[in-house]
């Protein structure tokens, strides 16, 4: 027997909002609020309480580096387990040294002062709140966390190099071999990374979670290198931006950097 | 109807018959004994009571759900401690919680995955404490 009008009408109208209800506001940010969230847990028996945020964030005074300082690779490389392949093509780089004519293509022009043309800035992941190798990933291996934190989930990570792609700072590495026989010494602490795995820094989550600061910031004997909330008005890094221009990279990209350089 | 190559036919077939089945009678009556696990590790002789995160029948069935689960509670949460069914607080690590135990992982992980064919990656990036010392 065919449905009558009133039927059909009813049918339309209940299959209509079947279709529209996953995406009303509150039910998929329901859904969506279990990813990448940092839940609260209880501290580790014995260990410092977790450092939390609501934005990480890093400041850069290259202009304080001591020439010839390379304080916060070795603690970055030697906390993670960086291998070093010997090679510039294969080079594993979570935080490395660049002149500023790799690092602010557009502000290096003939006349910028010998002094800060020659000077090595620290270069790192800008843990973008934009970040263009979220967005690209397959697996979602990589994500962003609620503080900001830009992470990888090693165990997910495909070996695509879609990230290495669209990230336009050249933050990944990619393991083109077995790492392990490359690490100078090992860090049990922390694990190592597997051929054909993307890696990259993260700005110590391990350490925020032990409640201590990043292992480049602890190093850096100039306090060159600043660390804390950006949302919060009263840390450390918001009274150094506060005190005059900072400049971050590659800002008209719109992946918004966190990493900012005050020269 | 004729056979060519009566011989070489059926000799054949014979081989063929004894490779196909050679799995199915060889290990026949012979059990291969279940491995056998060392539980004698200084760490675990030190206990007062000898318990593992979870009870031992649940730890021997799930402990890949479970290992699953720390994962992703450590890396897409950041959740690093784990509450047991009877209150214990415990730090999420391989490295460091399971192997800080079990820190002879020849006689104890790989006796029973090499027994039961499992091959599992964990250690192509997680670090065996006696590998590296």
């Amino acid at each position: 027997m065919a449905p009558t009008r009133r039927e059909f009408l009813k049918m339309t109208g209940f299959s209509a909002a079947g279709l529209v209800l996953p995406f009303l506001p509150s039910l998929a940010s329901a859904q969506a609020g279990t990813a990448g969230t940092v839940g609260s847990s209880p501290a580790v028996p014995g260990g410092l309480p977790a450092l939390k945020a609501k934005r990480w964030a890093m400041t850069i005074e290259p202009r304080k580096c001591r020439p010839d300082c390379t304080d916060c690779i070795a603690a970055c490389h030697l906390e993670h387990n960086v291998p070093d392949f010997k090679n510039p093509k294969d080079d594993i780089r979570w935080i490395s040294l660049e002149k500023i004519g790799h690092v602010f293509p557009a502000e290096a022009h003939p006349r910028i002062p010998e002094l800060i043309a020659e000077l090595p800035l620290p270069i790192l992941c800008n843990h973008c709140a934009n970040p263009t190798c979220v967005r690209v990933c397959p697996t979602q291996a990589t994500f962003k966390r609620a503080d900001g934190i830009v992470m990888m989930d090693y165990h997910r990570c495909i070996g695509c190099r879609f990230c290495m792609a669209a990230c336009p700072y050249g933050s990944r590495s990619m393991n083109y071999r077995d790492p392990r026989p490359f690490i100078g010494k090992i860090n049990p602490a922390f694990p190592t990374r597997a051929k054909g795995v993307v890696e990259k820094c993260n700005f110590c989550e391990e350490r925020l979670a032990r409640g201590v600061l990043p292992a480049c910031v602890i190093a850096c004997k100039d306090k060159a290198l600043g660390f804390g909330d950006l949302e919060d008005p009263r840390s450390g890094i918001r009274s150094i931006l506060d005190k005059g221009l900072s400049l971050r990279r590659r800002p008209e990209l719109g992946t918004l950097p966190q990493v900012y350089y005050i020269l | 109807m004729k056979l060519y190559n009566k011989k070489m036919v059926i000799a054949g077939l014979a081989v063929f018959l004894i490779a196909a089945t050679f799995p199915l009678w060889y290990g026949r009556g012979k059990a291969v004994l279940p491995p056998d696990l060392k539980l004698d590790t200084p760490a675990i002789e030190r206990l007062k009571e000898k318990r593992c995160v979870e009870p031992v029948a649940y730890m021997r069935t799930n402990h890949r759900s479970l290992l699953a689960a720390w994962r992703d509670d450590v890396v897409r949460e950041g959740k690093r401690t784990y509450t047991a069914t009877d209150g214990r607080i415990h730090p999420i690590a391989l490295t460091g919680t399971c192997l800080g135990c079990h820190s002879n992982k020849k006689q104890f992980c790989d006796r029973c995955h090499d027994y039961s064919g499992a091959k599992p990656t964990c250690w192509s990036c997680h670090i065996i404490p006696e590998e590296v010392r």
